[in-house]
């Protein structure tokens, strides 16, 4: 994996605002930290942070895993088709969230990826995710 | 959940928009409730920190993820007494169309409604009704009081 010197999140208003972090990418696979802060939260009375903030690191993680290509980093245009989420348990509180990503097939239109969601322990995932993405679209999305 | 509570005792348990406004994630989006009679729709007014697309002036696909469940669960709460927030089991998003800078409105339907599970369905919009720009069918776990 290698690192980028530019944070292509910071370039994201969206991830930017969540505060996701580009941890490594590489190999049709990407890692994104998010850092636990308190706008994030879901439940007041808990502190455990929203599902919407794991749905959007892992869609914003699956796309890049689809750009991190042995031989480059950007790909053609690209749109989400679809995003399937599984939630296994809640975020822990005041703790880091992490999402790897792996785009294990590419045809020639469709991307196929794979993400867990977890903080301490990849073996115990917070969520599991799979998407796929439509290439070359004339007009590209988010 | 003390919200849920305390806007029960209050005889206000159908104020989505109270809810909403205790939901520091939800608040950080942007989201508003408009309560006409017994139907719920959620809007998204569009704002910068939105964005996934700087080029295009689309919404990011979590945005979108995080706006059509947030509508789902605010639904089923309407229609639900619950102790707690209901749980996110799954969700299955599908994105239709660029959701572009603009105001966005959700609308949700619980086509299932179990002891502890519930299916729910939902949908947003921008300008046409007709044509929304994402759909998502979720399951939630649910402490109905």
């Amino acid at each position: 994996m290698t690192d980028d010197l530019t944070d292509p999140l910071a370039h994201i208003p969206h991830a930017a605002a969540i505060g996701m972090q580009l941890v490594s990418r590489g190999n049709h696979r990407c890692v994104v930290r998010v850092p636990y802060a308190a706008h994030l939260v879901g439940d007041p009375d808990t502190g455990v942070i929203h599902g919407g903030v794991i749905t959007a690191v892992l869609d914003n993680a699956s796309g890049l895993a689809v750009r991190s290509t042995p031989d480059g980093v950007d790909g053609p245009p690209m749109a989400t088709l679809d995003l399937r989420i599984d939630y296994m348990r809640p975020a822990e509180p005041n703790k880091d969230l992490y999402t790897e990503a792996e785009c294990y097939r590419t045809t020639v239109n469709i991307a196929f990826v794979r993400a867990t969601a977890y903080q301490d322990d990849r073996a115990d995932p917070i969520a599991t995710s799979v998407a796929t993405f439509m290439l070359g679209t004339a007009e590209a999305r988010a | 959940m003390k919200i849920l509570a305390e806007l029960r005792a209050q005889g206000r348990a159908q104020d989505m928009q109270a809810l909403v406004d205790h939901l520091p994630y939800a608040r950080f989006l942007g989201i508003r409730v408009d309560r006409k009679g017994n139907e719920i729709t959620t809007v998204l007014p569009f704002s910068d920190h939105l964005v996934g697309n700087v080029m295009l002036r689309a919404l990011h696909g979590g945005a979108i993820g995080a706006f059509l469940e947030i509508t789902a669960t605010i639904e089923l709460l309407f229609v639900t007494a619950c102790e707690r927030l209901p749980k996110t089991v799954d969700i299955s998003i599908d994105y239709l169309r660029s959701a572009r800078a603009v105001e966005t409105y959700g609308r949700a339907v619980v086509t299932r409604h179990g002891r502890r599970v519930a299916n729910v369905r939902a949908e947003i919009w921008q300008e046409e009704r007709t044509k929304p720009v994402a759909a998502a069918h979720g399951h939630f776990l649910m402490n109905p009081v």
